[in-house]
């Protein structure tokens, strides 16, 4: 079952002092999410991640195109009650306590007053959170609001999650964490749409990944496709110390370590590669294909030129 | 409705913990040292004195109040963006815009009810001998009429602030507040004035809050009644014009984009 989908979903401000002048933030973007993915929406800075999902979350208001979370149009209140959201470094009432602020978002969410205490505990012993649950929030830290703004993304227990750059700010324990919750969440089998940069990060968590730039859709794909494909080149490893001749000829990038020699030549160039190999007498360690990264793949897509819109799944 | 109620308390809160009734503090130290001073200097007049002192005082503390609140109410929140994960669960617009002003309007009602206890322990110190007068009840009604001014201009402060920047609400709610205090003499001038100049004023006249309707400290502070007519006339005039400009911040705010 789709869990979002978006149909030509455009914006466009109006800027300038008599605002005539048209900004586009997202040009058409046609989408669909299945229910239980993690879905990476990837995109540099200003790329348009974030006006995505303010769209999807009825903050602003689309120029054109339509989208639906869970079969209802994004105004819907009855879909409201069932998604989180954790906008990118969020802020929240800071006169607040962690627990008071939990109280009341879960009061919004209408999460029945004889579960909210206890769900509220839990959230906060998850995140961490329970020895500094009395405090006001103007005395947390980044990391300290970026776990009360995971406690209350799903605190609620919604069925689609939606996280804007969550692991933004964090250091490396706090980004595991998001990391875990993630899996948890998605463990659980909810769907969870998240907005970053940080390759690394995607290529762990997502099942799914779009590149977005400059306000455009550039591709759609698995990341377990994406990261198996071949990218025309093959490594090759032996020992040695020395590039022998004729290797810089194949257009190979060499690269000594110790007692080995590694070298990366196109796969059309590999027999001649091996030949020069075996002619030296050089004993060859590996041969492997080189596959693509993540990040090769979205370096790819963000310098290609842009593509017709249409529905991309 | 529970929404609703859940963010005028939250709004309440807020108000109480940045300690804007702090400026209780204040009024107490300026009512104190006036009855002292009045007691010295004031012969005969010092009911007078303190309850025009007095009233003056509530309204001009709480004008503050909601006017630099009320400008914040709606950017100040858009500004910080913890407007996302109000408006991301299942809060309409209106719920949002109505118990922001219901949050502020309790605000101000505590903080006028315990200046209100100031007042009238002012009065019974300069009282002679120290108890009050049955007059004394006309008082309770300039204060619920001060009450119904802070209702007007929070509305106010409301509907700027759903527009603008908070320092163009700010001049707006102001302005419309001194404009409002003379709307009887620009009604008067209104109905002096001739052809094109004659319908502006009049259009002005009607269109700017009517503070002076709402403004009966000097009467009281000479002990004349308040006929029930005004006290209903008032009261359903506050609401009405209150209705009216949350019902337009509520149209504006349902159509904005929140950066």
């Amino acid at each position: 079952m789709i869990a979002i989908e978006t149909i030509n979903l455009e914006k466009t401000y109006a800027v300038g002092f008599w605002r005539k002048k048209p900004r586009v933030a997202l040009r058409p973007l046609s989408l669909t999410v299945e229910e239980g993915e993690v879905f990476g929406f990837l995109g540099p800075n200003g790329a348009g991640k974030t006006t995505t999902l303010k769209l999807l979350m009825g903050l602003v208001f689309p120029t054109a195109g339509s989208a639906r979370i869970l079969g209802f149009a994004i105004d819907d209140q009855r879909m409201k009650a069932q998604i989180g959201f954790l906008p990118e470094q969020p802020y929240f009432y800071d006169h607040l306590t962690a627990r008071e602020l939990l109280n009341y978002y879960g009061q919004l969410s209408g999460v029945p007053a004889k579960e909210r205490s206890a769900r509220v505990e839990q959230m906060l012993t998850r995140v961490g959170l329970s020895d500094s649950a009395g405090m006001q929030l103007r005395k947390f830290s980044k990391g300290m609001l970026q776990r009360v703004g995971l406690a209350q993304a799903v605190l609620h227990d919604p069925k689609v999650v939606f996280l804007d750059e969550p692991m933004s700010g964090l250091d490396p324990m706090g980004r595991r964490e998001v990391r875990d919750l993630i899996e948890e969440l998605k463990q659980q089998g909810k769907t969870v749409f998240f907005s970053t940069h940080i390759l690394s990060d995607a290529e762990a968590l997502c099942d799914r990944v779009a590149v977005i730039h400059q306000g455009e859709l550039r591709g759609v794909g698995r990341v377990a496709d994406l990261t198996s494909s071949v990218a025309g080149k093959v490594e090759l490893i032996w020992n040695g110390s020395a590039v022998p001749a004729g290797f810089s000829a194949l257009g190979a990038e060499c690269h000594m370590s110790g007692a080995t020699m590694r070298a990366v030549v196109p796969e059309a160039q590999q027999e001649a590669a091996l030949e020069i190999l075996r002619r030296e007498r050089l004993r060859l360690i590996s041969l492997t294909p080189v596959l693509f990264s993540l990040e090769e793949y979205f370096l790819q897509k963000v310098n290609s030129a842009a593509q017709p819109a249409g529905v991309v799944t | 409705m529970s929404r609703v109620l859940c963010i005028a308390a939250n709004t309440f809160r807020e108000a109480v913990r940045d300690r804007v009734l702090y400026n209780l503090i204040a009024f107490a130290l300026l009512l104190s040292a006036a009855a002292v001073l009045v007691g010295q200097i004031s012969i005969d007049i010092e009911r007078l004195v303190v309850v025009n002192l007095g009233l003056t005082a509530v309204s001009l503390f709480g004008v503050v109040i909601a006017i630099f609140i009320g400008i914040g109410l709606v950017s100040k929140e858009m500004e910080k963006r913890t407007l996302y994960t109000v408006l991301s669960r299942p809060v309409r617009r209106w719920e949002f815009v109505v118990g922001k002003f219901l949050g502020l309007a309790r605000t101000l009602f505590v903080n006028t009810f315990f200046m209100a206890i100031g007042v009238f322990a002012a009065l019974l110190y300069v009282s002679v001998p120290h108890r009050f007068q049955s007059s004394d009840a006309w008082i309770l009604v300039a204060l619920y009429f001060i009450v119904l001014q802070f209702v007007i201009l929070c509305s106010l402060a409301l509907l700027f602030s759903s527009f603008s920047s908070p320092l163009m609400s700010a001049v707006f709610t102001f302005a419309l507040f001194v404009t409002g205090s003379f709307a009887e003499d620009l009604r008067g001038f209104a109905w002096m004035s001739h052809g094109l100049t004659r319908w502006l004023a009049t259009g002005a006249a009607y269109l700017v809050p009517n503070f002076s309707a709402l403004n009966v400290i000097g009467q009281v502070a000479h002990e004349q009644p308040i006929g029930t007519h005004l006290i209903a006339y008032n009261t359903a005039y506050a609401l009405a014009y209150s209705a009216t400009a949350i019902c337009g911040a509520v149209l504006i705010f349902e159509r904005r984009n929140l950066k």
